[in-house]
């Protein structure tokens, strides 16, 4: 199976690196499965490199509409309480998250 | 009369033979009997939807009928917001969310007077195509359960094929409503992108979700289309465009109608022949109806699944980076700091598929890769798109098999990920390139129901409804139900 990995297009770093800069962490089996998984997907998007795309514009969305622009006027908008209200944690009209900035020394 | 259909429940409501309270009363029992047996139905607002059923009542004694689906029953898949209820997204991260808002499905719905029963399975975040990658344990094919329903929107597609409601919704990002539809025998339709709104839709992939109807006939798809599309502006992606007329758009009549049968969709190494027969014996159907049938080309039809999970993906990776364990959803305990918090209250929350695409698709639009995957996947867009502009200048439809089998065992392809997005090289196109879709039953395979897919031109959702309501005049494949169904 170490071969099989050695041989692909990604590795177990990659791996590791992608769950890193997607906020996941993977457990040790994670990481071999989804190598293998990842692999084998890349493996076969591969294919695409071989259709000539010079000179095509990207497609980003099918049905092309133009960013639809509103007035810039003040509307209702969502109750503090209602948007609290699925929160983890808070505190009066805040979302509680553990400390982000260390307090400074001295 | 069975009252299963949409179609049968508004003549019998019309007729004053049953009332909209006793129809919820009935759909209830059958969700909590067949619906729980088959993993289908994941909560119920049963006071809340009796009541709303009471105020149906007493509209139509009033001589209100906001629209056809007045008083009817309808189960909405899991990923749709209703103010007050849960939405899980068959995600243990969303376990215990519950909206603080309407969507837009919850709202057209009321205006249109059906009553919301509650909730369908589906695979976690829409991403599967067997439903079986839900907290709430796999749904089950009502003709054979040990067999998958399909997926993503597996759940909706069995309350319609089970009888539990006469209509339900589901969303399509590449082939979620008409791939399951294929697979319990109903029909289910993607309309072409922005027709119907996203608001209050979780988001998958957004420049491919679609929401759509399950229902048995292409006239009460039209009916629910009619009822839930129009322009939003909640939704940026929402075309400025009224709801079309579609109900009468079904003149039964497809004289002159030009069928494009796609050549890559008839390859010998492609579908089951079983499969291929019966859509086949549906075209010829329509031919002997008046219909005439063209070969047309789809030259890029075998890079599309790759396309698709490339382009997907990397939306998906975006998307659900909002959750984050700060605003809603779930939150792992006893963290140090921030970062952790994060990276623990993802990986607890999100299931193996959701985690084997969110980490695709990072990968995809990551430094030194973006240009080689994303990019590339997006010009191939362009070129999908292309195939399509010109075969619809040689035909009015496309169609082929919505699927390259008919349903497969529970299980059977959970650890083979690449033979299982292969299936959808059917349907992912119609997203890729914003198309509508319809797929309709058409026959059966092993005693399991074979869909037919129809394809039309962006925002001609008219014509490929006419299609499908002239096939079902002169056939009664949709007429058919599991066996045992209520």
């Amino acid at each position: 199976m170490l071969a099989l990995y050695a041989m692909s297009r990604i590795t177990r770093e990659d791996v590791e690196r992608t769950a890193d800069l997607a906020r996941l962490s993977l457990s040790n089996d994670e990481i071999e499965s989804m190598t293998h998984d990842l692999g084998q997907i890349l493996d076969h998007v591969e294919q695409l490199q071989a259709l000539d795309t010079q000179g095509i514009e990207p497609t980003a969305h099918a049905i092309p509409l133009a960013t639809p622009l509103r007035a810039d006027k003040a509307s209702p908008g969502i109750d503090p309480d209602l948007a609290l209200a699925n929160a983890p944690s808070s505190d009066a009209y805040a979302f509680v998250v553990p400390k982000v900035i260390e307090a400074e020394e001295g | 009369m069975k009252l299963q259909s949409l179609e049968e429940q508004r003549a019998a409501l019309d007729a004053s033979e049953v009332s909209s309270v006793e129809l919820v009363e009935l759909a209830l029992t059958r969700a909590e009997g067949t619906g729980t047996d088959l993993g289908a139905i994941v909560g119920l607002r049963a006071e809340a939807a009796l009541a709303a059923a009471a105020g149906s009542d007493a509209r139509r004694r009033a001589g209100e009928i906001r629209s056809p689906l007045e008083g009817a029953p309808v189960v909405l898949k899991d990923n749709m917001v209703q103010k007050g209820e849960p939405t899980t997204c068959a995600s243990r991260i969303l376990e215990s969310f519950v909206s603080p808002y309407d969507g837009a499905m919850a709202e057209k719905l009321e205006a249109a007077g059906a009553i919301i029963l509650g909730r369908a399975n589906m695979d976690e975040f829409a991403m599967g195509s067997t439903t079986e990658n839900s907290i709430f344990g796999p749904a089950r094919n009502p003709w054979d359960t040990s067999r998958t329903t399909g997926g993503s929107s597996g759940g909706s597609a069995v309350a319609v094929s089970a009888g539990i409601t006469g209509f339900a919704l589901g969303s399509d990002t590449g082939g979620s409503i008409r791939q399951p539809a294929s697979f319990c025998g109903v029909v289910g339709m993607k309309p072409s992108y922005g027709r119907v709104s996203r608001w209050g839709l979780v988001a998958f992939a957004s420049s491919l979700d679609q929401i759509g109807p399950f229902t048995h006939s292409a006239r009460e798809a039209a009916w629910v289309l009619e009822a839930i599309a129009g322009h939003d502006a909640r939704d940026s992606t929402s075309l400025p465009e009224p709801a079309p007329a579609l109900e009468s758009a079904l003149t039964g009549d497809v004289k002159g109608l030009r069928i494009g049968l796609p050549r890559e969709y008839f390859v010998d190494e492609g579908a089951d022949p079983g499969v291929v027969e019966a859509v086949r014996g549906a075209v010829s159907e329509l031919e002997s109806a008046g219909a005439k049938v063209v070969e047309v080309a789809l030259p890029h039809t075998p890079y599309v699944v790759s396309t698709y999970y490339l382009v997907a993906t990397a939306e998906a990776s975006s998307n659900l980076a909002r959750f984050d364990g700060v605003r809603y959803g779930r939150r792992a305990e006893n963290v140090q700091d921030l970062d952790e918090m994060y990276k623990r209250s993802r990986s607890e929350g999100f299931g193996r598929e959701v985690k084997r695409r969110i980490l695709l698709g990072t990968y995809v639009l990551s430094a030194g890769y973006f240009d080689a995957y994303y990019r590339k996947a997006q010009q191939v867009r362009t070129l999908v798109r292309g195939d399509f502009d010109r075969a619809f200048e040689a035909c009015d439809v496309i169609i082929g098999p919505t699927y390259p089998e008919v349903a497969f065992p529970i299980g059977a392809r959970m650890d083979d990920p690449v033979s299982l997005y292969l299936g959808d090289i059917y349907t992912v196109s119609a997203n890729l390139a914003g198309l509508p879709g319809i797929s309709v039953p058409c026959g059966q395979h092993q005693g399991m129901p074979v869909g037919m897919q129809v394809l039309g031109r962006p925002l001609d959702e008219a014509t490929l409804l006419r299609v499908a309501d002239a096939f079902q005049r002169r056939t009664d494949h949709h007429e058919h139900r599991p066996p045992g169904s209520a």
